[in-house]
């Protein structure tokens, strides 16, 4: 339960960073948060040569909130962004997620860029990026980009990221105006890994549907979304049966079985948890509007 | 997935409990192994190694977190305390008394990692309801109490906290 050994970098600057990122390729790995990056290590499930600990590099603290989103650094804190007022009001999504990411304890260390870059689609905060639409920016010896959510998640614990790529920050775009978002999930213990998990948003105008998006927790291979406006454009939210969508989120998840529920179970909970978090949403759309 | 050949060693200050500690170690040390190991405070308790069970946790610049899930080389850049830095033998912390007269504790283990987590929790909630005590703690694992005692000692750490001020 100790991990191996390893050659320790401790990079000041974006540039120092990816220079070692470069250099060390596909034996290098980054260190920010560490909350789920250790367990790995100590378990030894990873044993990478070099950790390139980016925990003193200047320039990536910072929690930016414009009018066209939230910009999160790669070394904010979980709970830095969930007591974050502006982010709050900007994005009331990113704290409903955030208070169900593990235990209070560990989002004092582990940070949202890093669960996002660690790409388990058990995370809470891929759903959410998956549901805004988000950017990752990714910086390289050899030239910065951006990267889409739709084409940064390829698998469990995969991404499109290159060996010598450092994500320096993730952008959550705001919603259409006259949305509402709800966030709900089951797990054995609060804190725990979830048996299933649903981020949704509604989006009223002139008092009815005009869009509905559902992203999930631990019951698909890759964060993405399921849009089920079809099911309910046009209706007045009192008026609509939210469990409606229940047969396309059915078709759309595809959970396993373990040692903490069946498949069947996890469909079924995703399901319940799909329609009621739609509702909810809906709720606090006609809030905002109001 | 290659191991390097000869384990690199830091050196490697950390302040624990107001003081400077260093050590020669190699850069896979956890923070936990460092406290007991290197400096010889074992009042931390290492308990699952993976961030499941609490033991382990310290304060970090006053925010409580694993010192399993942490690198010593890391932690240099913060002010640790652990158990040790929260009262001592003749002038027990409030939560520590706390935890002494509500029978918080059976066998012990876990205790530091209580102890820490609710010290913290306390400093920014000095009036809890028991829903929220509960809450704290629930990243913190104790096989012997129920946790009915535990919850209890929080309540009474708060007042004994307000008493004090």
């Amino acid at each position: 339960m100790k991990p191996a050994p390893f050659v320790h970098h401790a990079p000041r600057t974006v540039d120092e960073a990816t220079a070692v990122l470069a250099d060390v390729g596909h034996d290098g790995k980054v260190l920010a948060g560490g909350q789920s990056l250790i367990p790995l290590l100590n378990m030894r499930l990873a044993s990478p040569g070099h950790l390139v600990d980016v925990n003193g590099v200047c320039g990536l603290s910072d929690i930016r909130v414009d009018g066209s989103g939230v910009r999160v650094g790669a070394l904010v804190r979980h709970a830095e962004l969930e007591r974050d007022p502006r982010a709050y009001a900007a994005l009331p999504l990113l704290r409903q997620a955030l208070a169900h990411v593990a235990h209070p304890v560990i989002r004092n260390r582990g940070t949202t860029v890093g669960s996002i870059a660690h790409a388990d689609a058990a995370g809470e905060m891929p759903a959410v990026l998956a549901l805004t639409g988000g950017l990752v920016e990714a910086a390289a010896a050899n030239g910065d980009r951006e990267v889409a959510v739709a084409d940064f998640f390829l698998g469990a614990l995969e991404t499109s990221l290159r060996p010598e790529e450092l994500v320096v920050a993730v952008r959550f775009p705001l919603f259409p105006p006259g949305t509402g978002t709800a966030f709900a999930e089951r797990a054995r213990r609060h804190g725990d890994y979830a048996l299933a998990g649903v981020a949704a948003a509604v989006t009223i105008v002139d008092g009815v549907v005009a869009r509905a998006r559902l992203s999930f927790v631990s019951v698909t291979d890759v964060p993405g979304t399921l849009d089920v406006t079809e099911e309910f454009a046009g209706l007045e939210p009192e008026a609509a049966h939210w469990r409606d969508c229940s047969d396309r989120v059915r078709a759309h998840v595809a959970p396993e079985t373990d040692l903490h529920a069946t498949a069947e179970y996890r469909a079924m909970l995703a399901t319940e948890l799909a329609w009621r978090t739609l509702a909810e949403a809906a709720s606090n759309a006609l809030t905002v509007a109001a | 997935m290659s191991e390097p050949m000869v384990e690199q060693l830091l050196d490697v200050t950390v302040t624990v409990n107001g003081r400077p500690r260093h050590a020669r170690v190699p850069a896979r040390r956890l923070l936990s192994d460092f406290l007991r190991h290197d400096v010889g405070l074992t009042g931390t308790h290492v308990g699952c190694e993976h961030g499941v069970c609490g033991a382990c946790t310290v304060l970090v610049d006053g925010a409580p977190m694993r010192s399993c899930l942490m690198f010593a080389v890391t932690a240099q850049a913060y002010a640790v305390t652990t158990v040790e830095g929260l009262g001592s033998m003749d002038g027990l912390g409030p939560v520590q008394q706390a935890f002494l007269e509500c029978h918080g504790l059976q066998c012990g283990f876990c205790t530091p990692g209580f102890l820490t987590t609710v010290t913290a929790f306390l400093c920014d909630n000095p009036d809890p309801t028991e829903g929220q005590a509960r809450e704290a703690i629930s990243g913190n694992l104790c096989r012997c109490t129920g946790y009915q005692n535990i919850v209890r000692s929080v309540l009474r750490a708060a007042e004994l906290r307000a008493e004090a001020t």
